[in-house]
């Protein structure tokens, strides 16, 4: 037996040792589903954590309801397939019962929104930590982001308060109103993502890989995928292109990538030979300012 | 800059290439960065009249992951060598690129600020500071890279402890006009105090000092003195311009009279531990798996990671702080069983008698080193907190799994940072470095830290906002304590 242990198993290990810190120390947590490829890979991080038992937790969609069907076809049968728990709150509801105003404009994005619902799903379920699939390659605020973020009542997140990480020791402990964000593929890049999707052979919505879709050429120059959602004039530049997604969110501020690459292998290939970063790439809500993630964040965001 | 990126000869910038000629058609061949870990590439272009071939191999490997920090004081050149080796080893996106020359405009000559890449936050920027500890990745066909970047300011011991203790390496940049400084001893202190296997001392400007030999090698025999006080056994000595590059990714031409290694070539081959065969083996419970279900009723798997060494099949153990002893009867990893499991895989294991076993319960070996279980410790501590430790506090205290109470019986004495002379003191502040003794409410179960960094590490905490308020090192108990404790049943 080879003692030869590589990146990719030096990192789900420790995200695995993570998990099962979680599954240790806390009593309500959730382990927050999207559907996109982060969070797919924590699922197969928690199998490997928790199997033959039931995941200590159940998985968590705050759903936007501006979603593509896939994702939510994809989410649905894997949660059935799982055998675990699956809790769908809708933005939508949020902003019925809050009075909240609904994303406008032409591309009328309600990412800022689901906070509220994150928020208000927090209270319902009395969660104390959710886990999510953020990485600190994504983005400058993310960089200094702990593996365990500890969160005020507010959800809000304060750099001064966030405690100093020693060792692979995680300090879960909080007071009452606190909860704890908890990012266990925070070491990992994008493309340490592929590779383990690829190592493990595991599934994924197909919009992640290369199909032709009808799109909407932004001002900024993205390919945004035409959806009832967006409000769109008739001088808007619409085309059919080969597209596909590389991170999967709010269909009205996920640009699509135009991309040939139909397998794991060719979006890897891809990922190495391109040379722009995943969230400029296809963020519409990043591009508004540079500290736009560390506001969002601050507000209570993941 | 910009040119350069979207030429495709912009690869060749920075890896030695050769030229060579077959069958009248000329060559250039290069290996080169790629983003992908796994994958070496080798570029070969065929100059064949004015036509460019191109042609691509890609060579997969087994890589592994080195964590370095980089400490240094805020005018030693930290986050332009940071900057320069994720800008060389292409490890800086398109975009962010842009956002850089965006940022960079007040530079002359359209010269990149390399240091904006590192500092992170809104507030940082307009302090001109760095708060905290910033993680940034990167990779070359040899390695992935974590740096855990520690910003230098007042805060800085306790930041610095933070990314310390989980690096491979510590880079401790060293100004070459300067020589080694106030700051210098603090860094070396923290970087020996939680035991950086490899230190490298990185006499940065040498531009600034004509590239002078001798003022490299006055600083190197200063900083021998210095890292054999500490007791730092290996030290490399590197002379660099991080802002023009020299020894960083490739070797200087402006210093010839230097034979060493460039940074990059280092980090890359510099050799990380392995598991070894006579390390004693340590594993702690984290959660105990009992799915409950009818097919699996009788099923309990104790669920954690391998601290050190390794377990086998049928191994004696003994559950600490216990005492009991049992086999293992079998050992599963990803829902497989195998004959053997090593550090740090994460691990479940089956006992061969039922035995009352919780969260934060070790499992070790009956042959080999045994570890410390006593409630009496001795430890170091960086101490993280505005407010003051006095004898008589009680804290939390967490090492990995396993959580108790304690109270602060002594602070033995106090380290100044700088002349590392001892003193007393009677309360501790934020960033002080002391050796103290606390007594915990139930045994704990440890080696020694200068032994295993893992099972010889603790936190503190406060048990009221449950703060993290300190690091702790344990020291080995004194031998006429061992003999007191008898646990074994």
């Amino acid at each position: 037996m080879s003692k030869k242990f590589d990146y990719l198993d030096h990192l789900e290990a420790q995200a695995i040792h993570i998990l099962r810190e979680v599954a240790g120390q806390f009593e309500r947590p959730a382990l927050l589903f999207s559907g996109g490829k982060d969070s797919i890979t924590l699922v197969k991080l928690a199998e490997k954590a928790f199997r033959p038992g039931k995941f200590p937790f159940p998985l968590v969609h705050v759903d936007t309801g501006h979603n593509f069907p896939e994702v939510i076809e994809y989410r649905d049968r894997m949660a059935k397939q799982l055998g675990e728990r699956l809790i769908v709150r809708k933005v939508e509801d949020t902003i019925l019962r809050q009075g909240l105003k609904d994303g406008s404009g032409k591309f009328p994005s309600r990412n800022a929104l689901q906070t509220n619902t994150l928020l208000e799903t927090i209270e319902e379920f009395e969660f104390d930590a959710c886990i999510g699939g953020a990485r600190r390659d994504e983005e400058k605020a993310r960089a200094k982001e702990r593996i365990f973020s500890i969160r005020d009542e507010f959800g809000a997140w304060d750099p001064k308060r966030q405690r100093p990480e020693l060792w692979d020791i995680y300090n879960g402990s909080i007071r009452k109103g606190e909860n704890m964000r908890i990012f266990p593929i925070s070491n990992w890049t994008e493309l340490d993502v592929w590779n383990y999707i690829r190592r493990e052979k595991i599934e994924l919505p197909n919009i992640y890989f290369s199909h032709s879709r009808d799109c909407v050429i932004t001002p900024g120059g993205q390919l945004l995928a035409i959806t009832e959602h967006l409000n769109l004039d008739p001088e808007d530049v619409r085309t059919n292109r080969e597209v596909r997604f590389r991170t999967v969110g709010d269909a009205t501020c996920t640009a699509a990538v135009e991309s040939p690459a139909i397998t794991v292998d060719d979006i890897i290939q891809e990922i190495i030979d391109t040379k722009i970063s995943e969230r400029g790439a296809t963020r519409l809500d990043d591009r508004l300012s540079e500290a736009a993630m560390e506001d969002r964040k601050k507000n209570g965001y993941f | 800059m910009r040119n350069e990126f979207s030429h495709p000869l912009s690869f060749a910038s920075n890896r030695s290439f050769k030229l060579f000629t077959i069958q009248n058609c000329k060559w250039i061949c290069w290996e080169t960065w790629s983003l992908e870990p796994e994958i070496l590439k080798l570029f070969s272009f065929k100059i064949s009249g004015s036509r460019l071939q191109v042609s691509q191999q890609i060579h997969s490997r087994n890589m592994n992951i080195l964590k370095f920090i980089t400490a240094g004081s805020v005018d030693d050149g930290k986050s332009t060598l940071i900057g320069r080796l994720l800008f060389d080893s292409k490890a800086v996106s398109h975009d962010v690129l842009h956002t850089l020359e965006r940022q960079s405009r007040n530079k002359p000559d359209g010269e990149l600020d390399l240091s904006l890449l590192t500092d992170g936050l809104r507030a940082e920027r307009e302090q001109g500071i760095t708060i905290d500890v910033a993680y940034k990745y990167f990779n070359t066909p040899r390695r992935k890279f974590i740096i855990a970047d520690a910003p230098g300011h007042v805060q800085y011991t306790r930041n610095m402890v933070t990314g310390a203790s989980n690096a491979d390496l510590a880079i401790i940049l060293i100004d070459a006009r300067q020589g080694v400084v106030e700051q210098t001893h603090r860094h070396s202190m923290v970087a020996s105090l939680m035991g950086i296997p490899h230190i490298v001392a990185a006499v940065n400007k040498m531009d600034l000092v004509d590239f002078d030999e001798q003022v490299f090698y006055r600083i190197a025999a200063d900083y021998q003195k210095l890292s054999q006080q500490l007791g730092i056994p290996e030290v490399t000595f590197i002379p660099m311009s991080a802002l023009a590059g020299d020894n960083v990714v490739t070797i200087s031409e402006k210093m010839p009279w230097y034979t060493g290694k460039a940074l990059l070539d280092h980090l890359e081959t510099v050799e990380l531990a392995e598991v070894q065969e006579d390390e004693a083996t340590r594993f702690q419970v984290q959660y105990v798996i009992r799915p409950r279900t009818e097919e699996l009723h009788d099923y309990r798997g104790y669920a954690g990671a391998m601290r050190s060494g390794s377990f086998r099949k049928g191994d004696k153990v003994r559950v600490l702080p216990a005492g009991i002893e049992t086999t293992i009867k079998a050992i599963e990893v990803h829902q497989q069983e195998v004959d053997e499991a090593f550090a740090p895989q994460p691990v479940v294991l089956h006992l061969e008698d039922d035995i009352d076993i919780s969260r934060g319960d070790s499992i070790i070996r009956v042959e080999g080193l045994q570890p410390a279980v006593t409630q009496d410790l001795d430890l170091d501590i960086c101490w993280m907190s505005e407010r003051p430790l006095y004898p008589g506090d009680r804290l939390l205290l967490r090492h990995n799994a396993a959580t108790v109470k304690a109270i602060v019986k002594e602070i033995y004495h106090r380290v100044d940072v700088h002349t590392f002379e001892k003193e007393p003191a009677e309360q501790l502040k934020l960033n002080d470095i002391a050796f103290i003794r606390l007594r915990t409410a139930k045994p704990l179960v440890f080696d020694s830290y200068q032994l295993n960094r893992t099972t010889g590490s603790l936190i503190l905490i406060n048990d009221n906002t449950f703060d993290t308020v300190a690091a702790g090192m344990l020291h080995e108990v004194p031998v006429s304590e061992t003999l007191q404790q008898d646990f074994a049943i």
